[in-house]
């Protein structure tokens, strides 16, 4: 058998987890009412949802519990006017200060697929639960654990800058990430657990893809410094992606697959 | 205070300090037409002016016409729509600013003149610039005009370009 591309690989079993029972890719995304605001106490209303097509919920509302929202100098934001729905969440901001804020989602999860007396199972789970499993009676046993943020970044007046997380796969922003014009490049540089990442494949798609009949993606790889560069070909909204392999753990004797993923929605501003 | 005094001293840096012009009474005289349109909801447009570099950074801010007498400082929600200027500078600016802004004007023509003695221009060193012209108006459109020229310790400046939409005739003289 040929050898397995882990970037491919990973990204077949982020999309079969994320998408347990449907057999189809899906897009999270967190979209903000407008990127680049100014003056005094604004407000921002944000759509949040897992769908097919970009930015039209389609599938399934992304769940609020899992968003947060923090301010420049790094408060959390109520999400005002909350509202879970069938195919999309949505809620506002209150924007008190000046400079840059983060909306986003961080998940870490466990999936665990087993046989038990040749049926194959497989679930959702957390440490936690797996403690209590009997793993004796648990044949085949393997497990994943999936680290992903989903993102999205507002700035009201100057904007500020974003420190790296330090975890998992994530962009340094060289460019500001509320500075992105047409025709311009922008500069990332793709880190993982904090450190430059070489040769990323980063996959960016232009919003609106039900009004056209291909998605046009945009691939990027980072070079030997993890510096990715952009050049955007339009205005508009885009979605950008990337997804990693993370080192193998190990769980009471069962090794770990883990992987990592970074979803950031954007937008470009014309000339 | 301090978002206010940052690009000033950004500008001096920019700008360098060769210029010594000695005391005179020449001046920046520009001309900026905002056109009658037919539409059917009219509201007078966000203006602003300055000068840049070639490599497009501001060297000077000339005006900002905004909606200056809303209450909460409301006017200001819709000056990133103008939206070279605040990327460039406007946005770490704390307004109002004097000299610099003042309320949105009617359709019809509009002088704005600068002393080359003002703290505006006297520190511009010699050399290529462009004076743009951005406007942008509440459920409208959006254009800007660029006219390049060269600035000397005696600069001699006539230039001017034909706005298509939401711009008219834009004419700039400089004269020591």
């Amino acid at each position: 058998m040929k050898k397995r591309n882990p970037i491919l690989f990973f990204t077949t079993v982020a999309i079969t987890l994320f998408t347990v029972g449907t057999g189809q890719a899906h897009r999270q995304w967190i979209l903000p009412s407008t990127t680049v605001l100014s003056g005094e106490n604004q407000w921002v209303s944000v759509e949040a949802a897992i769908s097919n097509d970009l930015f039209f919920p389609n599938h399934h509302a992304m769940r609020l519990s899992g968003i947060s929202a923090l301010s420049p100098t790094g408060k959390p934001l109520e999400l005002k006017s909350p509202a879970e729905g069938e195919i999309r969440s949505s809620f506002e901001l209150l924007l008190e200060e000046q400079g840059t804020y983060r909306i986003f989602s961080q998940r870490k999860t466990m999936f665990a697929s087993w046989k038990e007396n040749g049926e194959s199972k497989r679930m959702r789970t957390s440490a936690e639960e797996l403690e209590k499993m009997d793993f004796s009676k648990m044949e085949d046993l393997k497990l994943r654990e999936f680290s992903g943020r989903v993102e999205s970044i507002v700035t009201c007046g100057e904007p500020t800058e974003l420190k790296p997380n330090g975890e998992g796969i994530e962009l340094e922003f060289i460019t500001h990430p509320n500075d992105l014009f047409s025709g311009e490049t922008t500069t990332f540089k793709v880190l993982l657990n904090g450190k430059p990442v070489v040769g990323q494949e980063v996959t960016i798609i232009k919003g609106d893809d039900r009004f056209r009949n291909s998605v046009d993606e945009i691939k990027a790889t980072s070079n030997d410094e993890g510096i990715v560069e952009i050049i955007w070909p339009k205005a508009g909204r885009f979605w950008l992606t990337m997804s990693a392999d993370l080192e193998a753990t190990e769980f009471k004797g069962t090794p770990v697959d883990r992987g990592t993923s970074y979803t950031l929605t954007l937008e470009v501003l014309p000339e | 205070m301090k978002s206010y005094l940052l690009p000033i001293s950004l500008c001096t840096l920019l700008i360098a300090t060769a210029s010594s012009r000695t005391a005179s009474s020449g001046e920046l005289q520009a001309t900026i037409e905002i056109p009658q349109l037919d539409v059917a909801e009219y509201h007078r447009p966000y203006l602003a002016v300055w000068i840049e570099t070639p490599d497009r950074k501001i060297a000077t801010h000339i005006a900002v016409w905004y909606d200056t007498e809303m209450k909460d400082k409301e006017g200001e929600t819709w000056l990133k729509d103008l939206r070279q200027w605040w990327r460039k500078g406007g946005r770490s600016l704390t307004l109002p600013l004097d000299t610099v802004s003042g309320p949105t004007r009617p359709v019809g023509e509009h002088q704005i003149t600068v002393s080359l003695d003002s703290d505006k221009l006297k520190n511009l060193a010699p050399g290529p610039y462009i004076f743009v012209v951005e406007a942008s108006r509440e459920v409208g459109g959006r254009e800007m005009l660029r006219l390049p020229f060269e600035w000397s310790d005696k600069p001699n400046v006539e230039a001017s370009a034909e706005g298509e939409t939401e711009l008219g005739k834009i004419s700039l003289t400089i004269k020591s």
